[in-house]
Formats: structure tokens, sequence, C-alpha cells
């Protein structure tokens, strides 16, 4: 289960972030390695990743968010980082289908870059779409998943292994017509 | 009300009369594409893919392998290619960028859900096929030969005009991207539509479907005509089942781009949408370090041919490398048959082996510090072929070509 409910301290950036800076091809490719992989990313912040970012923090950002390659530039974000989640004026499709694949909160929030100053504080309930600016009082409302869509129940379920071991007990024919077929 | 192409694509692969945006479907994908072993798979106790002959297998952006970590990677794909018994595995020499090798072997017709890992999975749009890209959720696609799509609402790019015949599809791009922003289209259904788009050759609409994702597009789609099936025929393993918007199609928005006046364009770093006409930066002489030919965008035939043309009798600057790799060994095979090679290599330039050569910032050609490349390649973010302090500038392969023979960025037109 994600917890669909995360609260954290704001860092902001800009327009297209491409994949390119979350995950550099050094980083990709296998080029640095260790403590050097955190110094590689976000090359148009640096020191950000490496000294600046802590765990539980959210990113706020404009539009086009992860946008270029397809790279699992998500969980950098999580997995090295510590991002507990990213809210942004909107994301590039792979960027927002490869986050809900892993239940790693991402959520469209037209309006959010004005609401937000970087350090505020801030709550996003990924279920109801609300964004709370702790800091200033103030509330802007994203476009939330649906519960029984897709995206939804991905989000909800942790990520795409769960979502497919429903499926396959949903489809009992897919393993059964194999089984028959090897026989 | 009528349906747009990525609509009547997504309606008949879910088994629906009419779909409209926004909704979500479970459609059957046509193809895809895979890169290394599927780890799931084995866990879960799945024995076979969703159709061996839907699932196809290239090592494309370290062919041949440069290291033994990528070596092993390799074998790893060959390996779990062999075991699923997947019938369309290529070995190197007969490999090639997948976006092109596939067409190539005939897994694209017109009407197809193709999804498949590479964010450049758009450019199955050319060919009248919905092309989109997928990552973390290839084991889902691989095992159950489904996936969740939501339909995205559509926009249209009315081509019009005449296209001069020194602009190409990249051109156009650069165009659309610098006047409309690289986040026009994102998670919407880009369509092609009006004079230019069948003016255009099939290489030029694949680049333009290539970086619809430039612009956010899920899927950048073209109608197939005569030209599409000339290169299809003899090669398409499905029936096509074309697709035109109906005349109601419901567009979000639509845009008009007159593209009678176009000019060589050119992209500065870092981002797409940061082109301009050559001509107004040719004179701040900005220095070329590398000039790269090649990527899925712009590394076929009629590309290199292009470049062969204008290097003939001439030589690449004494300063620049020039880098030429291919999209596909049929590509190489057909190039190095026309004497292109001959040509590009007697100018000075390098040939090398066929894939994603330096675009993706593996091998073949990455960048140091303070250089600057030339590319006929889709993307220039920072970082992209190399350090990341480095510049990446995209144009056409006769911009590219130009380029390297003056050692600065310049426009094609006086080798034209």
């Amino acid at each position: 289960m994600t917890n669909l409910v995360v609260r954290g301290r704001t860092w902001k950036f800009g327009k297209n972030i491409s994949t390119d800076l979350i995950m550099p091809g050094a980083i990709l490719w296998g080029h640095v390695r260790g403590e050097g992989r955190k110094a590689a990313i976000m090359p148009n912040r640096p020191g950000w990743a490496a000294s600046e970012v802590r765990p539980g923090d959210i990113i706020v950002a404009d539009t086009n968010f992860g946008c270029g390659s397809s790279r699992p530039a998500p969980r950098i974000l999580r997995e090295e980082l510590g991002v507990a989640a990213v809210v942004a004026e909107s994301f590039s499709r792979l960027f927002q289908r490869n986050a809900v694949n892993i239940g790693f909160p991402v959520l469209i929030c037209p309006g959010i870059v004005a609401a937000v100053e970087e350090g505020d504080e801030i709550e996003v309930n990924v279920d109801t779409g609300v964004v709370r600016n702790l800091t200033r009082g103030t509330e802007i409302r994203g476009e939330a998943y649906p519960p029984d869509s897709p995206p939804g129940q991905l989000l909800r379920m942790g990520g795409l292994r769960p979502f497919l071991e429903r499926w396959l007990e949903e489809h009992p024919e897919v393993k059964a017509k194999r089984e028959a077929a090897r026989r | 009300m009528g349906m747009t192409m990525a609509e009547k694509i997504l309606a008949s692969r879910s088994g629906k009369s009419v779909v409209a945006p926004g909704e979500y479907v479970w459609a059957k994908v046509d193809g895809t594409g895979v890169f290394g072993p599927i780890p799931m798979m084995e866990e879960l106790g799945i024995e076979q893919v969703y159709d061996t002959a839907r699932v196809y297998a290239v090592d494309d952006h370290f062919a041949p392998s440069p290291t033994v970590e990528r070596a092993n990677a390799h074998k790893a794909l060959k390996d779990f290619a062999t075991k699923y018994g997947i019938e369309n595995y290529f070995e190197y020499g007969r490999h090639g960028i997948l976006h092109q090798v596939f067409p190539e072997h005939g897994y694209v017709s017109p009407g197809d859900l193709i999804v498949s890992v590479d964010s450049h999975s758009t450019s199955y749009g050319c060919f009248n096929a919905m092309g989109a890209p997928i990552m973390e959720e290839l084991s889902f696609v691989v095992i159950t030969g489904q996936l969740w799509m939501r339909v995205p609402p559509s926009i249209k790019f009315t081509l019009a005009g005449t296209l001069p015949a020194y602009c190409v599809g990249k051109d156009v791009m650069l165009k659309i991207a610098a006047d409309y922003g690289t986040d026009v289209a994102v998670y919407k259904s880009v369509e092609f539509l009006g004079p230019v788009a069948a003016q255009l050759s099939l290489g030029s609409r694949f680049t333009m479907s290539n970086m619809g994702v430039e612009i956010g597009a899920k899927c950048a789609i073209f109608e197939a005509d005569d030209k599409t099936y000339e290169f299809l025929e003899g090669r398409m393993k499905r029936e096509p089942q074309p697709v035109s918007p109906d005349p109601d199609a419901r567009y979000e928005a639509e845009y008009t781009v007159d593209c009678t006046n176009l000019e060589p364009m050119v992209a500065l770093p870092h981002d797409p949408s940061n082109s301009h006409p050559v001509a107004a930066v040719e004179s701040e002489r900005l220095r070329v370090d590398q000039a790269f030919l090649g990527s899925c965008t712009n590394a076929r035939v009629e590309d290199i041919a292009v470049a062969a043309k204008i290097l003939q009798g001439r030589q690449v600057h004494p300063d620049v490398r020039m880098i030429v790799t291919p999209a596909s060994s049929e590509v190489w095979h057909e190039c190095a048959r026309l004497g292109y090679w001959e040509v590009l290599s007697a100018a000075g330039a390098m040939i090398t082996n066929p894939g994603c050569g330096a675009c993706p910032g593996g091998h073949l050609g990455l960048l140091a510090d303070q250089e600057r490349c030339i590319s006929s390649s889709n993307r220039n973010f920072q970082g992209r072929m190399g350090s990341p302090l480095a510049e990446v500038c995209l144009a056409s392969p006769a911009t590219v070509a130009a380029s390297a023979i003056k050692g600065y960025i310049a426009d094609p037109r006086e080798f034209m």
C-alpha cells in the first residue's frame, strides 16, 4: 500500500525537467557509481541531490516534469533521494505512468507553482487531490485518481506487482490456457 | 460524434464502437519490444509470453557491447529470447535501433497499437499506427498482451502550404517546438494532417512522429498513403487497418503550421523549444566539435544521402569530428551499396556500426566538457550526450553536414 497522504518540505523546479537531469546517462549506463551517483543527479542544480534534499521532501514543479527518455527516474527520486511525492503543473505521460506503476505518489495540480514558495511545508493527498500549504494556510485541488481507475488502483495497491497478480487471479484462463497448450 | 485517429485505434483495440477522451480502456497490444529479461515472469511462474510472434528483442543502445557488464546484459537478453521462444531476436549485424528494425521487418501495420520501452515509440505513428512509450509496466504487456490506456485528448496540426526543397520534417518539428513549446501535447494524441503531411517523405514523417514525444505527445499519427505502403508492402506481417479522422472528429486544439516560408532550423541548448532559423544564428559562428548524424530520428538512407551529397568532393573541417551512425544494419548495407560510405569517409567522416550511437550518451561519441555537438538526433537536454557541461544542438542532416564542413553551425542552403 502506498501512503496516499504525505507531508513534507518543498523544493521547486521549473518547466521541462527531463529524465536526462533526474537520471543522467552517467548513472543509467553505470559510468558513475556509489557516492558519485548522487552528485550526478540534477546537474542543473549542483549540490541539491548530494546535500540539500532530505528524505520526506516533496518536489513542486512546473509543466512537463519528467520529460524525455524512458528511464526509471521515479525510482531515483524515491529510492536514492527519499523524495516523498512530486506535485507538478503537468507531467510527461511516461514519467507519470512509471511513477504510479511503482506506487510513487505524483499529482497533477494546475496552479501549484503559484501556490507554493520553496521551503513551504505542504500536505499532498493523492486520494482526494487536495494539496494543503501548511506554511501559508492555503489549499489547492489537483487531479485525483479515481479509485477504480487503473492508475488509482496501482497507487492504492503499491505498484505493478500486486496489480498484475490480481489481474492474473481475475483471468485464470491465461495460465490455464497456457498449461493446456503445454500438454 | 466522430473520432480522431487515436480514438479509432483505441476503440478498435478495446473492442468498443466508440471511446472518448479521459476514458480508461483495456486495449489489446499488437506488438512490443524487450531489451532484457523480465524477472517478474519467473517470480510469478509465467512460462510464456503472450505471443511469441509479437514480442521483439533487440539490443540497440550498446551495439556491440563496450563493457563486460553490457556484454552480460546482451547475453541475458539473448537467453531470455531463447528461453521464451521469442521468434524475432536480432543479433548484432542484423540489428539496429528498435524503431527502425521493427518496421523493416514488418512488425507495424496501419491501425496497430504498439507499446514499447523507449520514449521514441511514438515513431510508429508515421505508419498510421499508435505508438506509445511504456517502461515499468513492460512485464504486464509481455504477460497479458494488453494494457490500460487513458484515451487522450487529440490535437491537430495542419501542415499547410508547400515545404521548400531544402527543408525536411526535422525543420518542421523544431519550428513546432519553438512556436508551441515542448509541453503543447503533454498526454495528448498529435495528429498531423494537411498538404505538407502528404508532401513529406515517409522518412520525414518518421522524424516528426518520433519527435512527437519531444512536444509531450502520447502518440503522433499520420494518415497512411501510397508512400506508407510503398515501404510496408512485402514487409507487413498483419493486414493493415488504416484509420483517418472522421470529418466531425473532436480536437481539443487545432494549429496550422504554414511551411511555405520555413527555413532550416536549429535547436540550441538545452531544449528543443529553443529553436531558431539557422540563418539567424550563423553569424554567431557557434563552434562545432562534433557533428553527429545518427539516431532513430534522422539516420535513414535518405538522411545519409543528403549528407553524402553535401560532402561529395568536400572535407569535414579539420577541427571537427563527424560521426555517422546508421539506424540499422539494413540502412548500413544500403548506404554501402549506394556508395555513401565511400563519399563520407573520403570527406573525413567516421562511419560506425548501426545503433543508437552517441544520442543517449552511452557510447560511440560522448561529449567532453565544454564541447558542442550539432546533431541530427532528437533531444538536447543538458547532459544528454555525455558531459553535463557540453552542449547539443539539433538540426536536420543537411545542417549537420554543412556545419561539419564549416566548423560552426551553418545554413545548408549554400551547399544544396
